[in-house]
């Protein structure tokens, strides 16, 4: 029972830390950057719908969906701002400038949306269902699903059609991208642009199980990214197991030695795994022709 | 503070005044900001805020700089029985130990189980109602933690309900202890659940639904019921200075109000006992406060060189929430 309470909570939690490292994953593809402001992305998506659907009274979809265009728009910028100008003078401060803009967002939305945790109303969040003597919330049984699938899609559009495939190459040599007719400025817009819409569909997805406050991305945010090197950020699929490998893991640690060494169990975990493992459970090497 | 100004101030005449500083929660911070109002300010007392490990960072300062602390929110046990001598630290608020008595008291309690925030709130009550069991003769079923941004915390409480906790003893902000009940909610486990007042500061009736109501927190006071004349005095003063408060269910949190309104009132006599501002004769100045007829009760030499706390376990109003309000518990 205890085993099985934590296999179920377990994969709730791993997709969607799957989802929110899957963003990792698209950017770090493209333009060989991350966006380490994830969480807080995460938490524009909730803290958007929130507004739009619940304060405001929205046709909900229309809200979800202005919620994930305004998250897609918000990535655009993080590119523009806080990774273009630096990568452009091959610095890595973009790791200094993604961080710190996760920081502004997160206080922006604390002084405008205020400090109070507040609660994302759903049918599927309201009466727990029964699975193998376990409760969960229907939500709970969504999120793989959605998680799952957008993976799948990310998988095949970038790896069999002729608009992912252009992303890939644009990582390897940008140049001769540009050479072949590629737009290599706005495939990176565009990765940027899908990796905070993921952020933003984690962020709406769990906020109904959870609720919406300015720091719910927090630690989120550093776990997806833990996932993201764990899966090996260069492979989807690696990622979304490498999420649910993770959420089973955590939730089993818990139940079998206590909560205490939940974090210090799972972190020794994942060097441990990297020190076996480099590039993760599935991905590779980078390989660079010259 | 404005009462008493009103009634022409303390050492014949002299108005009250409250200079303030944002402690952000964080302990460093608060030491650097009750070191700003001693050393420059020269403050003639300080009060304290919500958060223990402030507090605890903020009492060897005070003691060492002969400062008069007042606590009126914190509710760790070691502020105000911090072994200093003399002691210059006060307080009106309740104390960790009250959770275990009370779930003695109303469940028969015999192998409690805590949830606790994970962040130093949190291990200073696992620290305070450890030592409150022992003194009860009690064992634990076990402590375990949860991040204040928990998701789900089944797994925690899985394994509390696997080592036969009858009760949950729970510490954590609104949020948090709102995934606790959500949780249970998911397990169908109905257990008591005694928490310190850490859901009192927010909606916590819209976070956690209708099982909001199982959770019994502890207060200090409640602006609902009966009030005394002070009572009703200090709710209409506060409804005239703040348009925004249309009845007792605006004042929140309550507990806070409560502490801070007698607080402010107990500083002044042991002021005015003093006959000074220094600090050595205000912390003496405590000890000649006689009667008091209070918010949150009728004071009766609150302070003595062996108990620092003005308020007692017997003095703790025991709440719950009854949609957004909340309510004194009736036994």
């Amino acid at each position: 029972m205890l085993i099985t309470a934590a296999i179920v909570t377990g994969i709730g939690l791993g997709s969607m830390y799957g989802l929110l490292a899957l963003g990792f994953y698209i950017t770090y593809s493209v333009s060989g950057t991350v966006n380490f402001s994830q969480g807080s992305s995460m938490m524009l998506g909730a803290v958007l719908a929130y507004a739009f659907v619940v304060t405001w009274g929205w046709y909900p979809p229309l809200g979800l969906l202005t919620a994930l265009l305004l998250c897609g728009a918000y990535g655009i910028a993080v590119k523009r701002f806080a990774v273009r100008p630096f990568v452009r003078r091959d610095s890595n401060a973009w790791l200094m400038a993604t961080v710190a803009v996760g920081i502004l967002v997160d206080n922006l939305v604390l002084f405008t949306f205020g400090k109070e945790p507040r609660r994302f109303p759903s049918q599927l969040a309201e009466m727990p269902v029964s699975i193998a003597d376990v409760g969960v919330y229907p939500l709970q049984l969504v999120v793989p699903v959605v998680c799952l699938g957008l993976a799948a899609a990310l998988h095949v559009i970038s790896r069999r059609t002729k608009y992912g495939k252009p992303l890939l190459a644009v990582v390897q040599n940008p140049d001769a991208a540009r050479l072949m007719g590629i737009n290599v400025a706005g495939a990176i817009a565009a990765s940027f642009a899908i990796s905070t819409v993921f952020a933003g569909i984690a962020g709406i997805l769990i906020a109904p199980l959870f609720n919406v406050n300015s720091d719910m991305g927090t630690l989120f945010g550093i776990k997806a990214f833990a996932v993201a090197i764990l899966g090996g950020i260069t492979s989807a699929w690696g990622v979304m197991l490498a999420g649910l490998v993770f959420g089973v893991l955590e939730a089993l640690v818990t139940v079998l030695f206590g909560s205490v060494y939940t974090q210090i169990v799972m972190f020794a975990l994942i060097i441990v795994a990297l020190a076996l493992m480099p590039n993760g459970l599935l991905g590779k090497a980078g390989v660079k022709k010259v | 503070m404005e009462e008493i100004n009103a009634k022409g101030g303390i050492l014949g005449g002299r108005k009250i005044v409250l200079l303030r500083r944002d402690d952000e929660s964080n302990p460093s911070k608060g030491l650097i900001a009750a070191r700003e109002l001693i050393q420059r300010e020269k403050v003639a007392a300080l009060f304290g805020g919500l958060d223990t490990p402030v507090s605890l960072a903020i009492v060897p300062l005070a003691n060492a700089e002969k400062v008069p602390f007042m606590g009126t929110w914190a509710a760790g046990t070691p502020i105000t029985r911090n072994g200093a001598n003399p002691n210059f630290v006060f307080r009106v608020s309740a104390i960790d130990e009250a959770i275990v008595k009370y779930s003695v008291k109303h469940y028969s309690a015999k192998n409690p189980g805590m949830i606790l925030v994970n962040n130093p709130w949190g291990e200073s009550n696992e620290q305070g109602l450890k030592k409150a069991l022992t003194a009860a003769n009690m064992k634990h079923a076990g402590v375990e933690k949860f991040e204040g941004n928990e998701l789900d915390v089944v797994p925690q409480l899985s394994r509390l309900k696997n080592s036969g906790a009858d009760v949950l003893y729970l510490v954590g902000n609104v949020g948090s202890s709102s995934q606790v009940v959500k949780s249970l909610d998911k397990m169908a486990w109905k257990v008591p659940i005694v928490s310190h007042w850490g859901p009192a500061g927010g909606r916590f009736t819209e976070l956690a639904g209708p099982s909001a109501a199982n959770v019994h927190f502890v207060q200090t006071y409640s602006f609902f019921g009966d009030l005394s004349p002070t009572g009703k005095r200090v709710l209409d003063m506060l409804m005239k200075k703040y348009p925004d408060y249309k009845g007792p269910g605006d004042i929140t949190p309550a507990v806070g109000v409560a502490n801070a309104c007698d607080a402010a009132h107990l500083v002044a006599f042991a002021i005015q006992a003093a006959g000074s501002t220094d600090g050595d004769k205000v912390r003496e100045g405590f000890y000649k406060i006689k009667n008091y007829d209070g918010l949150i009760k009728k004071y009766a030499r609150p302070f003595t060189p062996q108990n620092h706390d003005a308020v007692t376990a017997d003095d703790y109003v025991w709440t719950q929430f009854i949609n957004d309000q909340i309510i004194p518990i009736k036994h």
